[in-house]
């Protein structure tokens, strides 16, 4: 975590445009309607989602908002949010790659395609940068189509060096 | 060699419109929904899954009538019933639950109607993989597709029934497809696994009775309203309904995703060319994880056992969720073993203390010796803390709250006792007898 949880400075701006904000609270509204009513921070992980969703993470002030309407803790929110790998607490980079590197994939060559990712991308797995995020990830059901990859939760699988370049040409 | 007599789960694979409610429809689909509302009592409904033995696909292989038979009646506790769908396939090597959302989402559906309805639920929570962005999409389109056309909603195919059916994705957290945890996740929380008892079915999701079932379980139900309990039973091994669907990865020439016949082979599965079709020309079998990562590995002398749960018991392992991951003559079993080493350390919650710190003290450790910095003492301590966190051979539960424990320490604990040898090599040697080439027949990415 590079900044503090609470940066009052980042507070103070706005958060939402406004058809973000209407589209943030209807989303919401329209989640809360799944539970009973004196359960609303059962919402959690969808709302997350939802804000993850308009924002491209989970920004502090996005989480205050979670809170309020869920009737929870601002902490609640940030332990949901930092337990689980594919909600963003810092802002991610344009494009998340997730490389399986489970057991499955390895026997079909995934530690090579990390590698060859790496080395085309010019970035090492776990390094947030602007454009790209590229992380290693845990099994994605594809085992009987290794090797596979999720790019911004988009799913390829069957991976080769033509296939891996035509995607990578995509990424502007 | 044992055949599949007919297809169950995958009958309707890829035929046209099959996710559609219309392609569905076309093909019987919700007949089965509508006999049984018409035709049967709730009771009688659980019987017949009970009659059928139906088990648990998750991975322990329950019997799922039993388990719904635990739910107490309203007389005991008028609380509402929940019934909870694990879409979290997450198991290291399984991928069929994936395929039954994006082929067949409306047989899981109506399997989830008639479950309802067996136990008096109104509400059903889909908890699926946070990773599933386009089986998610499918199911979702499939959901609004039954409320438009009046299975679901006020009026359960217009018996006065109130069913509502929600799918909530998870976000990545391979401890949510333990059932206590996903009901904490359903309830907003990070996924810590509860103490049991109570167990769900008794004080489950927002404290009420709950079933948690597996998709492919639930998607059984409208094949075995429609054929008949004995049927279904008949087609299995004596105490296991029903065949199976397993994905096989690894070093085979053909990978996929099958159904099989529970008096199925692990050798036939592997060799035969309707399934794997063994390995490419030169290689052979070193090692078989036979249910998902979890499960403790197989010799290539150990084939012969059947894809049926009860007969990996006397093997100390298990049919688990059925991912069947071969490892060839030319792989590394140390690398190997550290990938699922790694795997179980990211994934512990972080809630037991033997698994928390255990975990990433076997990986560091297995990792250690592969790099061939590792000492023989090393081994001990491996097989020491493995031991601290869940004892071998299994005794159901080790020392953990939740199986997460066990399902790391017992396949390191099977991977040194089988190939040690290998093990001692890397320490011998000082370092991988594989060089930069670990990964066997299909290791190299082209």
């Amino acid at each position: 975590m590079g900044e503090p949880f609470y940066d009052p400075a980042a507070m103070s701006e706005p958060l939402f445009t406004a058809e973000e904000q209407q589209r943030f609270d209807a989303g919401i509204a329209e989640l809360l309607t799944h539970y009973p009513t004196d359960r609303k921070s059962a919402a959690m992980l969808p709302a997350l989602r939802h804000l993850q969703s308009i924002k491209g993470w989970c920004p502090p002030e996005g989480m205050k908002q979670v809170a309020e309407k869920l009737e929870t803790t601002v902490a609640h929110c940030y332990e949901v949010a930092t337990f689980y790998v594919m909600f963003h607490t810092e802002k991610p980079g344009k494009y998340v790659i997730d490389v399986c590197t489970n057991l499955s994939c390895s026997l079909r060559g995934a530690e090579g395609l990390l590698g060859y990712l790496e080395q085309k991308l010019n970035t090492h797995a776990g390094t947030n940068g602007e454009k790209v995020f590229l992380r290693e990830t845990e099994c994605l059901a594809s085992c009987g189509t290794a090797p596979c990859l999720q790019i911004n939760e988009d799913h390829h699988e069957n991976l080769t060096r033509e296939k891996v370049d035509r995607l990578l040409e995509k990424l502007t | 060699m044992s055949v599949l007599t007919e297809k169950v789960m995958t009958r309707d694979w890829g035929k046209p419109g099959q996710p559609t409610l219309k392609g569905y429809k076309e093909r019987g689909g919700y007949q089965q929904l509508k006999r049984v509302l018409d035709t049967l009592q709730p009771a009688q409904v659980t019987d017949e899954v009970k009659k059928s033995n139906l088990r648990g696909r998750g991975g322990a292989g329950f019997p799922t009538g039993l388990k719904w038979s635990f739910v107490p009646p309203l007389e005991k506790n008028n609380k509402p019933r929940y019934l909870a769908i694990n879409a979290d396939e997450s198991e290291p090597g399984t991928a069929k639950d994936r395929y039954i959302l994006e082929l067949d989402p409306h047989l899981l559906l109506e399997g989830i109607a008639i479950a309802c309805y067996a136990l008096g639920a109104h509400a059903c929570y889909i908890y699926s993989r946070g990773e599933f962005k386009f089986p998610s999409s499918v199911l979702d389109a499939a959901i609004a597709e039954a409320y438009a056309d009046g299975v679901f909603g006020k009026k359960l195919m217009g018996k006065d029934f109130e069913l509502n059916v929600y799918q909530v994705r998870g976000a990545g957290a391979y401890i949510c497809g333990e059932e206590t945890a996903l009901l904490e996740s359903l309830e907003g929380k990070k996924g810590w696994p509860r103490l049991k008892p109570p167990f769900p079915a008794v004080v489950g999701l927002f404290g009420c009775p709950t079933v948690v079932n597996n998709v492919e379980t639930i998607a059984s139900l409208p094949r075995i309203f429609e054929k008949g309990a004995d049927w279904f039973s008949k087609l299995g091994a004596a105490k296991s309904g029903g065949t199976r669907l397993v994905t096989l990865s690894g070093s085979v020439l053909k990978p996929g995703t099958y159904e099989v016949s529970m008096d199925t082979s692990m050798r036939e599965l592997i060799f035969d060319k309707e399934y794997g079709g063994g390995l490419p020309e030169g290689r052979s079998v070193k090692a078989v994880i036979p249910g998902g990562s979890s499960a403790p590995v197989l010799t290539a002398d150990e084939l012969e056992v059947k894809l049926e749960f009860d007969a990996f018991k006397p093997l100390h392992s298990m049919a688990g969720s059925g991912g069947v991951i071969v490892i060839d003559d030319a792989t590394c079993i140390v690398r190997s073993i550290w990938r699922v080493a790694r795997f179980y350390a990211e994934e512990s919650c972080g809630q037991c203390t033997p698994c928390r710190e255990g975990q990433p003290w076997m990986a560091r450790l297995i990792r250690k010796i592969e790099e061939g910095r590792g000492e023989l003492a090393d081994l001990d301590t491996l097989m020491n803390v493995a031991q601290a966190i869940a004892p071998w051979p299994p005794i159901g539960l080790g020392n953990t709250i939740c199986a997460l424990g066990d399902a790391g320490a017992l396949p390191v604990q099977s991977f040194v006792q089988k190939f040690r040898k290998e093990f001692e090599d890397h320490i011998t040697r000082k370092g991988c007898p594989y060089g930069d080439k670990p990964w066997g027949a299909y290791g190299e990415f082209k």
